[in-house]
């Protein structure tokens, strides 16, 4: 496959940014996005230019660092898979495509396709966890009964890996999706219980302070989601954060 | 108070947008049911029938009520969408060179800002045109002592004033544009309240598509009757 590349170059979170049209010849339709990248740089090193920044790690779906936003979708145009489990076989030879960095206030560029995406671990220190005493006596998790469709619910919340494609999908930039996803993981379970009220308070204050947008329900957020989160889990974080209003903190 | 911050919040605000925007849907529903007395009677008839139910709406004491509540929801929904959207632009102060909306999202759901904006200036229009002429303005009376409304309204839509084909269209377009922001905010008032339901939500979502469909078209037959039957 022979594809031409418009990708964003932005040297440095202070830089103005621009694209850069590149060509790469010889792509085998079974690589990875990821790979077909790498490629990229390949070329661009031995032509002693700097290389493409992008973030990745796991390369297999479960870690949330890669982020790019692909012919105007966020991980491109497959459903249900991350930037590095879309594969160039989604593609056709000679097509011309756009890669940009996901675009957010609460998501600042640090070079081309890397954002930092902090403003997630901070919404996460601000409630996204249960308190529980870890001196040694702590009580097994699996020693109390949950009901499976709860469980499994809940473990489908679980399951984001706050990429922030959500975010990068909104036309918003609202982060409604990944917090609600936190604060369902918990919402759903018994051990969440105690400090359900306060913890979708002080997740959704966060995000706010972020800058992250507002949530007009278009539903992008759910579409391009790797995981699959649906809206219901917003829907939850609006009724405990509604019921939080009316109690002390 | 601990929970002040709150009211400031996101979610307060779409809060308000959803218990406004929901409320004015009930006006629809009112609003309509006065309107089609202009199909279902004509003549003296329907004059008395439609100038009684004028002269109701702007002195009984509950509906006087209601209206305070129907001019705060409008009001409320304007400005809280206006201070939404501004929001939502700082949110993304660097836009996308390519971004494919159409694949996630319906187009009404993208442009609830514009639809509302045309249905705001259509409605600044609309009251100007009926509701501070039944208020402010000169109003004849009809053969029974009351304001003849009625005559006013088949005036405005009949084919001898000059300006009633430019009126006709307006109102057909702004009804469209009704309609489409009701296809997306219908549901998605019940969705920002939390009121979502494996079972319920299918039900809440096609109520949401036939409402947007049958309100606006109701309400926008009305003038194109009027302009045609005075042909």
């Amino acid at each position: 496959m022979d594809l031409t590349l418009k990708v964003w170059r932005q040297n440095g979170p202070t830089d103005q940014g621009k694209m850069e049209t590149h060509s790469v010849t010889g792509v085998s339709p079974d690589m990875s996005f990821l790979e077909m990248m790498d490629m990229l740089n390949d070329q661009i090193i031995r032509a002693g230019g700097d290389p493409v920044a992008f973030d990745h790690d796991c390369r297999e779906g479960i870690c949330g660092m890669c982020s790019m936003f692909i012919n105007g979708e966020a991980h491109g145009p497959s459903r249900g898979v991350t930037t590095c489990q879309l594969h160039m076989r989604s593609f056709k030879d000679g097509d011309t495509i756009t890669i940009e960095p996901w675009r957010a206030a609460a998501f600042p560029v640090v070079k081309d396709l890397a954002v930092d995406r902090s403003s997630f671990d901070r919404v996460i220190q601000a409630g996204g966890y249960i308190s529980v005493n870890t001196s040694g006596e702590t009580l097994d998790a699996n020693a109390i009964p949950i009901p499976k469709p709860q469980a499994d619910e809940a473990f489908n919340a679980a399951t984001c890996i706050g990429c922030g494609a959500c975010v990068a999908t909104c036309k918003n930039a609202s982060a409604m999706l990944f917090v609600a996803a936190k604060v369902s993981q918990f919402a759903l379970l018994p051990q969440g219980q105690p400090e359900r009220s306060k913890r979708a308070k002080r997740m959704v204050e966060q995000m706010d302070k972020e800058g992250f947008g507002n949530c007009t329900n278009t539903g992008a957020c759910a579409v391009e989601c790797p995981k699959g989160i649906d809206l219901s889990t917003i829907a939850r974080m609006n009724r405990d954060y509604l019921s939080a209003t009316v109690k002390e903190d | 108070m601990s929970n002040s911050g709150i009211l400031k919040s996101s979610l307060a605000k779409k809060y308000v947008m959803a218990l406004t925007g929901l409320f004015l849907c009930l006006f629809l529903v009112g609003h309509l049911a006065g309107n089609l007395q202009l199909l279902l009677k004509s003549g003296a008839e329907g004059q008395r029938a439609f100038n009684e139910y004028a002269q109701f709406m702007t002195t009984f004491p509950l509906v006087k009520i209601l209206s305070y509540l129907t001019y705060a929801s409008v009001l409320f929904h304007a400005i809280d969408g206006i201070v939404l959207t501004m929001a939502n632009r700082k949110a993304r102060p660097v836009g996308y060179v390519n971004e494919k909306g159409s694949a996630n999202s319906n187009w009404s759901s993208r442009n609830m800002g514009i639809l509302g904006t045309i249905i705001l200036v259509f409605l600044v229009s609309h009251m100007q045109n009926f509701w501070y002429q039944m208020h402010f303005g000169d109003i004849p009376n009809d053969p029974n002592g009351l304001k003849d409304l009625y005559g006013v309204v088949l005036k405005f839509f009949s084919p001898e004033n000059s300006m009633s084909l430019f009126a006709v269209v307006g109102y057909v377009l702004a009804q469209g544009a009704l309609a489409f922001h009701l296809s997306h905010g219908f549901a998605s008032g019940f969705q920002s309240l939390g009121l979502r339901h494996a079972k319920y939500t299918p039900v809440i979502e096609w109520s949401g598509k036939i409402f947007s469909v049958l309100v606006p078209a109701l309400f926008a037959i009305i003038p194109i009757y009027l302009y045609i039957t005075q042909q």
